[in-house]
């Protein structure tokens, strides 16, 4: 039984919709059509060929291509000992496609991340909510247009968070993007760091102005109750 | 009648956060929050507890407390200064993080069959060494969990000596840094095989000691046989991976399934328990500790000489003094340092056998020095996921012992 083997299996059974093997690195990727029947191939990867393991769910941001967001699962077999890799597609418009937490129990967290980190969303999850970043954060971090020092944004008496400082930003040359001297000048500028300090300060001073704390309404009074 | 008194709590850390839902309680099930502080959860985990006396009736854990953003990191950053942050995904066994990652880099490059022999035995060596600290603190601070806080102090003592084999051979304790992709940073200093043989000869006392402390010790067994039990099918269903799925009876090792390195040339045996109990887990890690003493033993005879990088001035920084003067090294140094190794476009999934279970790194490349997307998939994140489904029906007090025989990191939970 090899991944091969399974592949083709696999292909056999849903013939219109699995693409055919690539193999890069001893690994075999094969691509779904329709993101919306992943939940029935994977019942079917998991029943029928033996891959009763979801080693990893993750996504990829394809920024500027369509359809923009890859989900990609890893599946292994304890039994054959052998791996997959499904990909997905999913179109910006669209954001959400079919659960497998049916399949495999341990979607049910991956998923979760998939939903925190990029914004997609999945259809049949039992609790989809945030699990690294706290309720009502409003974004989706791991996107390609959210900027790696972060955003603005204030849920009172939960959070909040401001630009980290990047002192010069990160020091990696991207083939096409902007070289060493086109980043030039790297240096400090005081005053402009004090205007950003400065409106980072006016901001909490706001806040603590309003409500008596820094991070939101102040202790609430205990009520007295009587008779 | 008794009267009812509102009292409203004044710590605005102590209320629910604006969007929690209270469940509804019918009777008398009070909710219990074991928060973030807390000494017994091993790091920042927040569990949300509805109790019914003192049965469990609900359990909704919580990360990402610690959530530093190492994946959006490492979209900016060369393959090689991402090696730093590895150390601190479990920060308890950097060595293990280092050599997976960089396994991970080698295999999308396709130079994971290039590596110098010497190079593969010294990070066996290495993935050892984290797998005995990693185990050492963890059942050290498990039985303090449960109460025998002797077992802790014992265990640290071998870990400080592991420290410092670390930091003589990498020059940090903790955070160690030392693999590069294509070799190692630098290769062992003189005497480190000594110092580590001496070492082993220790540590084995000690497991003996511990093991005398805590096996057949009536209240630890009361404590943990029997507690937290996961059939093999739930353990695979919830993509447990390492000791914990090795403690429900799957015979899975990634050494021994996938081999990577030297592992296919190695003698060792890989523990499986039968009921899958927190007692079990305990015993798995203790009997890999032994074992990873006896593969240690192995790889400092086999160890061969020659060198530690693989020959490539594309991968591994040349040697300084061929820099100093040779055009082509200068080129490779200087490429390398400012744009990274040029990986090519394409993508690979590698799992490792860490300490804690199987840490997976995904990257998918469009080519050149950085990441297009790096996922980490991390054993403690998801060997946490199986707490909701496992914690009801126990009582408050196994929590700790339960979360205690996971081992789990939330260094690594959360990224």
């Amino acid at each position: 039984m090899t991944a091969l083997e399974l592949a083709a299996q696999l292909r056999a059974k849903f013939p219109d919709l699995i693409s055919e093997p690539a193999e890069f690195r001893g690994e075999l990727t094969l691509r779904l059509a329709d993101a919306e029947r992943v939940a029935e191939v994977c019942a079917f990867a998991k029943s029928g060929l033996g891959f009763d393991y979801l080693v990893d769910m993750t996504s990829v941001d394809n920024y500027g291509e369509d359809p923009r967001f890859t989900v990609v699962y890893h599946l292994y077999g304890y039994g054959h000992l052998c791996q997959l890799r499904l990909k997905v597609e999913v179109s910006e418009e669209k954001g959400d496609l079919p659960t497998v937490t049916g399949v495999w129990r341990t979607a049910d967290w991956h998923e979760r991340e998939i939903y925190d980190m990029m914004g997609l969303r999945f259809r049949g999850h039992p609790d989809l909510r945030r699990i690294l970043m706290w309720e009502g954060y409003p974004y989706f971090p791991l996107r390609k247009d959210f900027p790696l020092a972060g955003k603005h944004s204030d849920a009172p008496e939960v959070a909040f968070t401001d630009p980290a400082p990047m002192a010069g930003g990160p020091f990696v040359t991207i083939a096409g993007g902007k070289d060493t001297v086109a980043r030039e000048p790297r240096v400090r500028i005081p005053e402009t760091d004090a205007l950003e300090t400065n409106a980072r300060l006016e901001r909490r001073r706001d806040v603590k102005e309003a409500h008596g704390h820094a991070w939101g309404p102040g202790p609430v009074q205990p009520k007295k109750e009587g008779p | 009648m008794a009267e009812l008194r509102v009292i409203e709590v004044p710590d605005a850390g102590a209320r629910p956060e604006a969007g929690d839902e209270l469940p509804e309680l019918e009777g008398e099930r009070m909710v219990l929050n074991v928060g973030p502080s807390h000494p017994a959860t091993h790091g920042v985990l927040r569990i949300v507890l509805e109790l019914d006396g003192e049965v469990i009736t609900k359990a909704r854990p919580e990360i990402g407390y610690l959530h530093r953003g190492d994946e959006k990191i490492a979209e900016n950053m060369t393959y090689t200064q991402f090696i730093p942050y590895t150390d601190r995904l479990d920060y308890l066994a950097p060595l293990a993080n280092n050599v997976a990652y960089a396994l991970a880099v080698e295999k999308l490059l396709g130079i994971d069959r290039q590596l110098p022999p010497r190079c593969q035995y010294i990070r066996v060596i290495c993935s050892e060494l984290a797998r005995v600290s990693s185990h050492l603190l963890g059942m050290g601070s498990y039985a303090m969990d449960v109460g025998a806080m002797t077992v802790f102090l014992h265990t640290f003592t071998e870990r400080e000596k592991i420290y410092n084999l670390c930091e003589s051979l990498t020059g940090a304790r903790f955070t160690t840094n030392y693999t590069r992709i294509g070799g190692l940073s630098r290769d062992l200093p003189p005497g480190w095989v000594e110092q580590c043989r001496q070492f082993l000869n220790e540590v084995v006392v000690n497991i003996d000691e511990t093991e005398t402390f805590l096996t057949r010790n009536r209240i630890f067994a009361d404590r943990t046989q029997g507690i937290g039990v996961i059939p093999k099918d739930v353990a695979i269903d919830y993509g447990l991976s390492g000791p914990n799925l090795r403690g429900s009876g799957v015979e899975h090792d990634l050494r021994k399934a996938q081999p990577y390195l030297v592992y296919d040339r190695l003698k060792f045996d890989v523990p499986v328990g039968s009921a899958g109990d927190c007692y079990d887990r305990y015993l798995v890690r203790i009997e890999e500790m032994r074992q990873s003493v006896k593969i240690l033993h192995q790889c400092l005879d086999q160890l061969p000489g020659g060198p530690v990088n693989v020959p490539d001035g594309k991968v591994v920084l040349p040697p300084k003094h061929r820099v100093m003067t040779g055009m082509e090294e200068l080129i490779h140094h200087f490429i390398q340092v400012t744009q990274g190794v040029n990986a090519p476009p394409g993508e690979i999934y590698f799992g490792h056998e860490n300490p804690k279970g199987e840490l997976g790194f995904y990257i998918n490349s469009k080519g050149g020095g950085t990441p297009h997307r790096l996922k980490i998939r991390s054993p403690s994140f998801v060997n946490l996921s199986i707490l909701s489904h496992l914690l009801p029906g126990h009582m408050l007090s196994d929590v700790t012992a339960i979360l205690g025989s996971f081992d789990f990191v939330m260094g690594e939970a959360d990224r």
